[in-house]
């Protein structure tokens, strides 16, 4: 170590747990090794470590780690220099440090603590490492290192490494170049080769679109210029293809977006909407003083490449969005849904370049965890959705509601006004992102497109969120939008669409040096927002954002030109017509073609016994309880949790949706439930879609929410569609979405589409399911109407609402018997709207005592979820059932099959004359009873179907995805 | 004329729970203000002029190093003198969850030896090593504390990942006991303190969900009771019948704190 005292010196301070105390976090690690077979000797320890530069003497070190780095009731620790190796006596040492240029979160944190005991640090870098026993392979090191420890995308194994880490240090600045693109005289083959070398997925016609343009302009594109041209023309941001126009077997249909989803709102023209389909996210009424924003995101490409950082950064993103609507909504609840491989699939059948689905759900489940819970914004709802075709392409969306004062919806950006960035520095992360989204996955995208990881600092957005309401309050911006895909060039871009906007490139401030001015403007670095800042708000603004450890930067004025100008180095490296920009994409025409299905019946004669049938289904992981995910959010920070995801005494019961109520002391709430069931769409696009609105309508009523105050929102992922077929079933689902919102008087306020989910390996391309996300928002009038799915005493009566029908088509009967069926059931568009409002009715003036929808394995299975959850035996008999008119459901599809437009109830025996003319002609029945002992019993006339004790029930419930296996150790 | 108390909620980037922390406050009669630490850094003198000084809940500073561990050095370094006087001269001080953990962090809590600033005991990782929410059963170990008064032993929520609480060695452990600083432990169904998990989530050292200092006027608790302020944030409130109970279990601690406020000062 340096004897000058003054200069800042590296080292190196390791923490370990103490010999005395468990480690954790090594007991943990060691039983995942076992778990994913990796020949673990015992031993694992784990060390943490920070590699800094400090100024001051041995002493400042030993102190750092004392008072701030160690728990000294936990811990030891050591100081060391890089240069000198770290490896401890008689042990292996593999190490996992970020690459170069990977947020560090807990780097600022440690500056910011040491100044606080007077020692100055810098180019903090933090790292774990695992020390082994000598005797470990390097076949084992290699495997715990890439299959359990890190991620190649983001971060390097060190094994048995010479010397220590060495702290950060800055990166040589690049001098600055003004590249111009010889396009004007490129043919078709060379544009096409610009595109991809650019990583720019435009196609022949469009990069002869931006040619044309510039041939008239009378000179070549700039680099910057191309960048920002791709990436507002992206299928991410522009949704090409369901803007577009489509020739579905000669019919054609112009704007799906606009002639099916938008078309229902606009002809429904509710009164709640306040804003749609504009914003950053859909907007309705909730009572005098605010407004609910709501907005869901796909963040699927990331998430397959690096499931934390991406997972993490698709929440962090759609909260952006909804403090980026209007002038800035609070976020007041999220939601995910996530679709992935078979978390027990053999590792030998997962393809090359992939990572293990388990590994994915685990990576995603704990990035959705870490950024909502320290963003203190309570995970509410969701679904996981377990399929093959999902292995190489994983689906990730996540969903945010606000809550915007009803003044403030507004946005008016005028030229004068200036650009205010905040939040974090802009760095290489994410370049391309849009992009990238729009490519298709194959094997080699680990490695190029790590730049289109980002990984989140989630408190960096607290402190954005925090001062941001704080200057909405005091009027001092008049407009405000996220920086999400597409980073500056899209947020200033969009913004500045109406007006135009002249930015100086060289005040963002940066993370490090080396970035080039174009990467600047495309960097997608996450937790930043842009405002329009009024020239007389400027210091007052500043000084909000100041007071909060917010950085925020003046970088540039909207303007009255309506042209997208850029200057670096004192040079104009960008100037273009937002005309162009926004309306010169040209707009194709794409073949869509319905597909041939060849498809059968399951055989029910090889059904077999319905009690084993009934514990089959519980444990299949699509309906098994996901208690292992939803534990790990924090659902009930803010204090307005009214029904929480799990229910009933023993908090097993899955809930249908969850109830808030958002504005602390008041008791108007609202419920979000989501509906999902890609097993239909191979049957039949467009019935799933008709089911998906169905079953997210069916979870928010069965809460208390009332239908006829309900918003949807819709998230297409689909395979690609450059593919007619998939394109043809995407045509199908926009058709239903269009019927099923004008049948059930529910608009969609927002959307996102997220259109080409293929994988390609070993090159054959796979496609995932159709797969239709429908999210519902509710308004709950009064919280004490919320109701929940748990049985509450014997001697009810059990009522079942709506028909039954005969069809099996995309059941999970169906898939267990190995056919997927030929019919879905169909959705009676006349009667479904009724058995909402009716069972709406009776469960506002207080009728039921229980509700629980019918969904993926039909009666039985929501009969038995709502016995053991409520700890009620019951005895139903299907025969009972009331049937779809001209059908003749047999006993396995009354038990099993999945009609739309269902729910069970529970109902006190002196209000069953109440709740019949409530629901008067609406088909129902009442088939059962809750009773005293412990099974579920149901019957077919007199026939016992099946008879199951409760117990056995839950147990097939709650196991399969019970990843830590704790379930049976405490119940 | 009795006082309104008068309640710093103190927060930092990263703080979470202050606006439900202080709408408790509110609810029963106490005049809560929200103040960013670096407020109070720039004028320590502010504290003095407050009741009750209330840490709440989240992630101040992200958690990063260790769960508390930016927020208390720097409240040790920066404010020691100024908490130690403010709860000298009889105010109340509220530690929820990751205030808590800055509590114990700073050396507030326990508290056994003097000076702040040497910690006794570590809220660290959960033995399940993951974070996790959900409803648990306390018993009351201490009435000393003015927080509890005589409320019934509480059901409350916890949402954390560190908190297990671990003592510096058997000194420290035994004198948890014999200076009567355990206020609330975890408890199985029949109200006994348990190691067993779930219903103890964390596998705290002597099913430790919450302690006090000398004084009885300091409270760091794991659980959340702001989180159960209502009946209906109850998770069994839909089965106890068709009227919604007015106050949910976490109630009392924020009602016997203004309530001593007013008869004390």
């Amino acid at each position: 170590m340096s004897s000058d005292d003054s200069a800042p010196h590296a080292c190196c301070i390791e923490i370990a747990v103490r010999p005395d105390r468990t480690d954790v976090l090594a007991d943990r690690l060691s039983a995942q090794a076992r778990e994913a077979g990796i020949p673990l000797p015992d031993g694992l320890r784990t060390r943490r470590g920070y590699s800094l530069r400090l100024t001051g003497d041995a002493s400042a070190a030993e102190r750092l780690a004392r008072r701030l780095l160690a728990d000294p009731v936990m811990d030891t620790w050591r100081v060391f220099d890089p240069g000198q190796s770290p490896r401890e006596e008689d042990c292996r040492r593999l190490e996992v440090v970020r690459l170069p240029g990977v947020m560090d979160p807990t780097a600022q944190s440690v500056v910011r603590a040491a100044a606080a005991l007077g020692i100055t640090v810098s180019d903090v870098r933090s790292w774990q490492a695992y020390v082994l026993p000598a005797n470990t392979s390097d076949e084992t090191l290699d495997r715990l290192g890439r299959d359990l420890l890190a991620n190649p995308a983001i971060e390097e194994i060190r094994v048995d490494p010479a010397t220590g880490v060495a702290p950060t240090h800055e990166l040589p600045d690049v001098d600055f170049r003004l590249v111009h693109v010889p396009l004007r005289d490129a043919d078709e083959a060379r544009l096409l080769k610009l595109s991809a070398e650019g990583c720019l997925a435009l196609d022949a016609v469009e990069m002869g679109a931006v040619r044309d343009h510039f041939v008239t302009l009378g000179r070549d594109p700039t680099e910057i210029e191309l960048e920002t041209i791709a990436q507002t023309w992206s299928e991410h941001c522009k949704h090409k293809t369901l803007t577009g126009l489509v020739d579905y077997d000669g019919e054609i249909h112009d704007n799906l977006l606009k002639s099916t989803i938008a078309r229902a709102t606009h002809e429904l023209d509710r009164d709640f909407c306040r804003s749609v389909f504009v914003d950053n996210a859909g907007v309705i009424d909730f009572d005098d003083e605010h407004l609910l924003t709501f907005k869901v995101e796909t963040h699927n490409h990331p998430s397959a490449i690096e499931p934390y950082g991406g997972a993490g950064t698709g929440l962090g993103g759609v909260l952006r969005d909804t403090m980026g609507t209007g002038l800035g909504a609070r976020p007041v609840a999220s939601t995910d849904v996530f679709c992935f491989g078979p978390p027990d699939l053999a590792p030998q059948d997962v393809p090359k370049g992939c990572l293990h689905p388990r590994r994915i759900l685990e990576g995603v489940v704990t990035g959705v965890r870490d950024y909502g819970n320290r963003m203190g914004i309570p995970t509410v709802n969701g679904a996981v959705c377990f399929d093959e075709r999902y292995v190489g392409n994983p689906l990730v969306y996540c969903g945010s509601i606000g809550l915007l004062p009803v003044d403030r919806l507004e946005k008016d950006v005028r030229p004068g006004d200036l650009i205010l960035v905040v939040g974090g520095r802009t760095g290489r992360d994410g370049i391309h992102g849009a992009t990238f989204s729009s490519l298709e996955l194959h094997e080699e995208s680990e490695t190029i497109s790590s730049g289109a990881v980002q990984i989140g600092n989630a408190i960096e957005e607290k402190r954005v969120l925090d001062a941001q309401l704080q200057a909405r309050d005091r009027g001092l911006y008049r407009g405000v939008t996220d920086c999400g895909a597409g980073g500056l060039s899209s947020a200033v871009g969009e913004m500045g669409e109406r007006t135009g906007a002249h930015v100086l490139l060289d005040r963002v401030p940066l993370k490090y040096h080396g970035l080039t001015h174009a990467e600047v403007w495309i960097s997608e670095a996450q937790e930043r927002m842009v405002f329009a800042v009024p020239p007389e708000h400027e210091q007052e603004i500043l000084a909000v954002f100041r007071d909060e450890d917010v950085e925020a930067t003046i970088i540039g004025t909207f303007t009255d030109t309506g042209r997208l100008v850029a200057e670096s180095n004192g040079e104009v490296v960008m100037d273009l017509a937002m005309a162009f920009l926004h309306d010169g994409l040209p707009r194709q025409t794409r073949p869509a073609r319905r597909r041939v299905r060849d498809l059968s019946d399951p055989d029910l004669s090889t059904a077999g016994d319905p009690g084993a049938m009934l514990l089959g289904l519980l444990s299949a992981p699509n309906i098994a309880s996901k208690e292992w995910i939803i534990r790990q959010y924090d659902h009930e920070v803010q204090g307005t949790s009214v029904v929480k995801p799990l229910v009933g005494p023993k908090r097993d019961g899955p809930g249908d949706a969850a109830v808030i109520a958002p504005v602390l002391g008041r008791r108007r709430a609202f419920a979000v439930g989501c509906g999902l069931n890609p097993c239909l769409g191979d049957v039949d696009p467009y019935r799933m879609a008709l089911h998906a609105i169905d079953e997210a309508l069916r979870n928010v009523v069965a809460v208390g929410g009332d239908p006829a105050r309900t918003a949807i929102l819709d998230n297409f992922s689909w395979g690609n569609c450059e593919n007619p077929e998939n394109l043809g079933d995407l045509v199908e689902a926009c058709l239903a979405c269009y019927d099923g919102a004008m049948a059930y008087g529910t608009p969609f306020i927002s959307g996102k589409d997220s259109l080409n989910n293929d994988y390609r390996s070993g090159g054959v391309a796979r496609s995932i399911p159709p797969t239709l996300l429908i999210t519902a928002l509710a308004i709950v009038e009064d919280l004490a109407q919320a109701t929940t799915m748990d049985l509450k005493r014997p001697g009810h009566a059990l009522v079942l609402v709506g028909p039954t029908g005969a069809d099996l088509g995309g059941s999970h009967l169906a898939k267990a018997l190995g056919a997927p069926g030929r019919v879905v059931p169909p959705v009676d568009l006349d009667l479904a709207p009724r058995v909402m409002s009716g069972v709406h009715r009776a469960i506002r003036d207080g009728l039921v005592a229980a509700c629980h929808d019918l969904s993926e394995g039909g009666l039985a299975v929501a009969a038995a979820e709502m016995a053991f959850a409520g700890g009620i035996a019951a005895t139903l008999d299907v025969a009972a059932a009331p049937a779809v008119a001209g059908t003749e459901p047999g006993p396995w599809a009354r038990a099993f099959g999945e009609s739309p437009s269902r729910f069970l109830l529970e109902v006190e025996p002196a209000r069953l004359g109440a709740l019949a003319s409530v629901l008067g002609a609406i088909p129902h029945a009442r088939i059962g009873e809750t009773r005293g002992g412990d099974t579920l019993r149901l019957t077919d006339g007199d026939a016992v179907l099946l008879e199951q004790p409760l117990e056995a029930l839950r147990h097939a419930f709650l196991r399969p995805l019970d990843l830590d296996h704790i379930a049976e150790g405490h119940r | 004329m009795t006082v309104t108390p008068s309640v710093l909620v103190l927060r930092a980037a990263g703080t979470n729970c202050d606006p439900e922390t202080a709408f408790a406050f509110e609810r029963f009669g106490g005049r809560p203000e929200i103040v960013h630490v670096n407020r109070l850094l720039e004028d320590p003198a502010r504290l003095a002029r407050h009741h009750v000084l209330a840490v709440p809940g989240g992630f101040a500073y992200g958690d990063d190093i260790a769960a508390g561990a930016v927020f208390g050095t720097e409240l040790g370094t920066r404010l020691a003198s100024s908490l130690q006087r403010f709860v000298a001269d009889g105010g109340l001080v509220l530690g929820i969850c990751n205030g808590f953990q800055v509590l114990v962090r700073l050396g507030l809590l326990p508290g056994l030896s003097a000076p702040l600033g040497e910690r006794e005991v570590a809220l660290t990782d959960n033995a399940s090593h993951k974070y996790e929410d959900r409803w648990v059963k306390l018993a009351i170990s201490s009435r000393r504390c003015v927080f509890v008064g005589d409320m019934d032993a509480p059901e409350l929520p916890v949402a954390h990942a560190e908190g297990r609480l671990v003592a510096l060695d058997e000194r420290v452990a035994a004198a948890l006991d014999t200076d009567d600083r355990v206020v609330f432990r975890y408890a199985d169904r029949t109200g006994a303190p348990t190691q067993d998990y779930p219903a103890n989530p964390n596998g705290s050292h002597g099913a430790i969900a919450a302690l006090t200092d000398a004084t009885g006027r300091v409270l760091g608790l794991m659980p959340h009771p702001e989180r159960a302020l209502f009946g209906y944030h109850h998770p069994e409130w839909t089965r106890q019948g068709d009227s919604v109970p007015d106050h949910g279990p976490g109630a009392p601690l924020f009602a016997n704190a203004c309530d001593w406020v007013r008869a004390n000062r």
